[in-house]
């Protein structure tokens, strides 16, 4: 099943950049919402989530803070 | 199954040892909860050998290709709860299951500190934060404290300057251990130095506020919407049962990366061995696989 993925984060954030590789390296499309660039997306992020940290991911309205492969695992369905 | 060898991590060490292990073709998994450990969070590296600037992501991906090119199997998103002995061997226990392995390395690398003080867990990625490069532009604008005066503190409060509206350094310490030039730059950036001064509370709403801090003239309140913690790291041994480990957690290896339970090795900044750096636990990890491949021939 298609999942639909954001991605909020930063262009200089390095575990943004791990959770673009993983969600690549497995045939996973996504939004990225550059939310240092993107003072809306940033505004959204924030008060979805709660949180001043990225990344930032919503898969299918559930939100994950940080890049945690196990957990990006389960929430896809990957295993 | 029982594995010839189990490798704990996939950072530089762990990624090194198991290239070793599949060329002296070792029955080899590697576990791990992410690929690349710390080196994949660092931003700029410029003293790996053959690369004179390459972003920490790009030096893991670089690992992972490398690795990849062996088909060892690697479990990625896999923590390792358990190492502990078992006969001959190792018994390996994850959040998922069980492994059996003739020997382990153990290249679980580091996890950054924390202040202990009140308010640090409760307003974590809510104003507090570990990691200035990843999290430095949320704060574009607004009022942050970095603590810490060493090298990553002060590398915090440079990237900070250029997009806060004002860097406060604090640390416990009489003398900063930041290079001069680093603090030097900093002060002309316009970042306030507070030493010696102890952090005694975080305090916010939804968000952070504000930080408490003990100076020599008593309690001050800085109003700040950011906190970065940069007071170093632990290592992660905590799930090695055995083994002998110094006070600060890391494991004890002599040259051979051997720790005191045979079949037992470590590489890596999870170590005691002088210098953690990228490729310092590259070499660590490849001596580690050697050691391991040795140890195995002996037991056959």
């Amino acid at each position: 099943m298609a999942h639909s993925v954001i991605v909020y984060g930063t262009a200089s954030c390095p575990y943004c950049i791990r959770l673009k590789q993983f969600l690549a390296a497995k045939n996973v499309p996504y939004t990225l919402k550059e939310v240092d660039r993107d003072r809306t997306a940033f505004a959204e992020m924030k008060a979805r989530s709660g949180q001043l940290s990225v990344p930032v991911v919503d898969i299918d309205g559930t939100l994950l803070v940080g890049f945690d492969p196990a957990a990006l695992t389960r929430a896809l369905g990957l295993e | 199954m029982m594995w010839d060898l189990l490798i704990v991590g996939a950072g530089p060490a762990g990624i090194t040892a198991a290239i070793y292990a599949a060329r002296k073709r070792l029955h080899t998994v590697v576990v791990s909860r992410d690929i690349g450990g710390q080196a994949a969070a660092s931003w700029d590296v410029e003293n790996y050998t053959g690369y004179q600037m390459i972003t920490g992501p790009e030096l893991a991906a670089k690992f992972k290709e490398h690795l990849e090119k062996f088909g060892l199997p690697v479990h990625e998103g896999e923590t390792v709860m358990r190492v502990a002995t078992d006969g001959s061997g190792f018994l390996v226990q994850t959040e998922r299951g069980e492994y059996r392995a003739r020997t382990v390395i153990v290249a679980s690398g580091r996890t950054p500190r924390r202040l202990g003080v009140p308010g640090e867990e409760e307003f974590r990625n809510r104003g507090v934060t570990w990691c200035a490069t990843c999290d430095g532009p949320l704060f574009a604008g607004q009022r942050v404290a970095v603590v810490g005066g060493g090298n990553a503190g002060f590398d915090a409060a440079l990237q900070l300057l250029k997009i806060a509206s004002s860097v406060t350094v604090i640390d416990v310490a009489e003398r900063l251990r930041a290079d001069p030039v680093m603090v030097e730059k900093a002060r002309a950036g316009g970042a306030e130095l507070l030493f010696p001064a102890t952090v005694k509370r975080i305090i916010g709403d939804q968000f952070v506020t504000g930080i408490e801090v003990v100076t020599a003239d008593g309690l001050r309140t800085l109003p700040v919407e950011g906190v970065f913690v940069e007071i170093g790291s632990t290592a992660v041994s905590d799930f090695v049962e055995k083994a002998a480990r110094n006070a600060a957690g890391e494991l004890l290896v002599n040259p051979r990366c051997e720790t005191d339970v045979p079949g037992l090795f470590a590489a890596g900044d999870v170590t005691d061995v002088f210098s953690k750096q990228i490729v310092v636990a590259c070499g660590e990890g490849a001596k580690a696989a050697i050691a391991a491949a040795e140890y195995v021939g002996r037991l056959s």
